[in-house]
């Protein structure tokens, strides 16, 4: 892990003092100082379905190598917006992007229409909600990402596909079958599979879209250890639909409300003492 | 009055004993129908395997099995009758596999466009042309094989004989191909979005995609389809009677023509066969060994469909 970056997390036990203070702003501006590399700055981002548009004029900075996590009601833009990021929409016909997502430090502007986006994707990978993996070999789920890239070469294969599975939490339970179908794990299994088959390629994000609503609590809480031991190492943004779940695991919470993103700041600020009334609403869970 | 509503709605909602008694006989009325149409094509089934098995019993108390399956001459209408069945088996194998190494890549590759690459209007476009193919009778494909394909062969292969395993290999394949083609789409089609999307994910483009995982995941459909497609080769008739040439005959090569097994019955069962001559049970036991080959290829066809599900 970084040194030199502090984690709110490290803030959180002052949060629980009993003194009321306006520490919002002080762990904000600490943390943002902390981490402050950029990995992706996204930009007056708008985006349509046809003609209805989902992503209304977001503005977003995700540091680099923390957790940031996507809150807010069913229907909300979370995925849509998430799907931003690895051109996922382009896969179907009528989406159009405005805006952009410049990841740094390229600078490059991940929904430019001249952006290949294949060329995004090579660099920006995606876990689902509901566990896809492959139906090949444990081995070869984790080794396609690396093989798509011309990586052929035995040793630095089975080199990275046993640092994604370590990575992933997962090496302890399946070295013994790297060579068995990977459809044989179980639910939760299968998801740290394929968050090890996106870890195995390193991408500059990770994306995580609900990685845990179709998932027991035991599993659940195993996925959540594993995103929480990202934070230093990768760059994630993650949708959930459970505030406790953000409040565990990021660093940085964006609430969105049809379309906009309300508020955006460090995780634990945001959930004790949020600047919009319209994000304490939700959190208390009063719907307006 | 609100009482009153009350007894209305409870006697809107509450089925009569009548009506439920109705309602559980005329299930049962309607299982019974159902069940016996199932029987049915069991019995007709059954009917048909009899009878193979008892007029071949009648053909091999007369010819062993071991002469059957090893004598390299069928001529059992001559003077000096030989019965063995290989040629006609050859023969069986070689239009099979001539129409499965046409129908298999062609069929594969149109799948994977149609089903992966082809916009809707496209797929739209070519599958009424597909089943356009599978609706012509087959006597027009045999005349198809013989008058126009074997003289195009000819043109490249001097040597092609007019009757040869060749032209009708390739016709029985492309009336396959309709078939093989629209099943294995379908299989392909059939698997879920969310795969590819996680494909796509990694950086896989479309042909990547299509290749590495939606095939992969639909293979139990396409082997299924392909079996199936092979069956329906091997018991296609008139093709192979009209142009593979009516002459048994041992041999692989494709370029050469032979009598295949269901050509051989075509050609005995129009002559007038007494009921009990030699000729007339070797009909029974052409027929029995071609339902066995067929059997054994579903049988295979089944095992590796359920191999390939445990993988997947
Ligand atoms: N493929 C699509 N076509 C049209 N509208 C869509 C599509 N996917 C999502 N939407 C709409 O966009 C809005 C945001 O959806 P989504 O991003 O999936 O919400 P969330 O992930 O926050 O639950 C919703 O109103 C949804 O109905
Ligand atoms: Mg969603």
């Amino acid at each position: 892990m970084n040194p030199t970056l502090t984690h709110p997390h490290e803030h959180k036990h002052e949060a629980n003092g009993s003194e009321p203070r306006n520490f919002a702003d002080e762990t904000y501006e600490a943390a943002m100082k902390a981490a402050t590399a950029v990995r992706a700055e996204v930009q007056d981002l708008s985006f349509y379905y046809g003609d209805m548009q989902a992503l209304k004029g977001i503005n977003l900075k995700l540091k680099d190598r923390c957790v940031t996590a996507l809150i807010g009601a069913s229907g909300c833009g979370k995925s849509t917006l998430l799907r931003c990021f690895n051109r996922m929409h382009d896969l179907y016909p009528g989406s159009r992007y405005e805006g952009s997502i410049v990841l740094q430090p390229d600078g490059k502007n991940l929904v430019h229409p001249k952006t290949d986006p294949l060329w995004v994707r090579l660099n920006v990978g995606m876990v689902f909600q509901k566990p896809n993996p492959f139906p090949k070999s444990i081995y070869e789920n984790v080794a396609s990402g690396l093989k798509i890239r011309g990586i052929t070469q035995k040793g630095l294969l089975d080199h990275q596909v046993e640092k994604a599975l370590k990575n992933a939490a997962l090496w302890e339970e399946v070295k013994e079958r790297l060579h068995k179908p990977a459809l044989s794990l179980s639910g939760g299994q299968q998801q740290r599979l394929c968050i090890a088959r996106a870890l195995a390629v390193e991408p500059s994000i990770l994306l995580l879209d609900e990685p845990t609503s179709a998932l027991d609590p035991i599993a659940t809480a195993r996925i959540e250890e594993l995103i929480r031991s990202l934070e230093g190492v990768m760059t994630v943004l993650m949708v959930t639909h459970n505030m406790q779940q953000a409040r565990r695991i990021s660093d940085f919470t964006a609430y969105m409300h049809m379309g906009e993103l309300v508020e955006f700041g460090a995780t634990e600020p945001l959930f004790t003492a949020p600047n919009e009334q319209q994000t304490a609403d939700y959190i208390q869970g009063r719907f307006g | 009055m609100s009482d009153l509503i009350k007894k209305v709605d409870q006697a809107w909602l509450q089925p009569s004993e009548r009506f439920i008694k109705r309602r559980a006989m005329r299930a049962a009325f309607m299982k019974a129908i159902l069940f016996g149409c199932a029987s049915l094509s069991v019995l007709v089934t059954l009917g048909i395997l009899y009878v193979l098995l008892s007029e071949s019993w009648a053909f091999f108390r007369e010819i062993s099995i071991l002469e059957f399956l090893t004598d390299t001459q069928w001529t059992p209408l001559f003077e000096d009758a030989h019965f063995g069945i290989l040629p006609l088996l050859s023969a069986t194998l070689t239009v099979t596999g001539v129409a499965l190494s046409f129908a298999l890549p062609a069929g594969l590759i149109l799948a994977i466009y149609l089903s992966e690459f082809a916009s809707n209007s496209i797929r739209e476009t070519v599958k009424p042309f597909l089943e356009l193919l599978e609706g012509v009778p087959t006597v027009v494909y045999g005349y198809f094989a013989l008058l126009f394909v074997t003289p195009l062969l000819q043109q490249l292969m001097p040597n092609l004989a007019g009757f040869n395993l060749l032209a009708p290999g390739l016709v029985i394949g492309i009336m396959i191909l309709p078939y093989t083609t629209s099943v294995s789409e379908d299989a392909m089609r059939a698997v879920p979005n969310q795969l590819r999307e996680g494909a796509y994910a990694l950086g896989f483009n479309r042909m990547q995609t299509a290749v590495r995982v939606v095939v992969p995941a639909a293979l139990s459909g396409i082997t299924a389809a392909f079996v199936l497609g092979m069956s329906r080769a091997i018991g296609e008739t008139m093709v192979v009677a009209i142009a593979g040439g009516q002459n048994p005959n041992l041999t692989f090569n494709p370029t050469e023509g032979a009598a295949a097994i269901p050509a051989y019955i075509v050609q005995v069962s129009m002559g007038d066969l007494p009921h009990d001559s030699m000729g007339y049970k070797t009909i029974f036991a052409a027929g029995l060994t071609l339902f066995l080959i067929t059997l054994a290829f579903n049988i295979i066809g089944q095992l590796l469909k359920r191999r390939f599900r445990e993988v997947y």
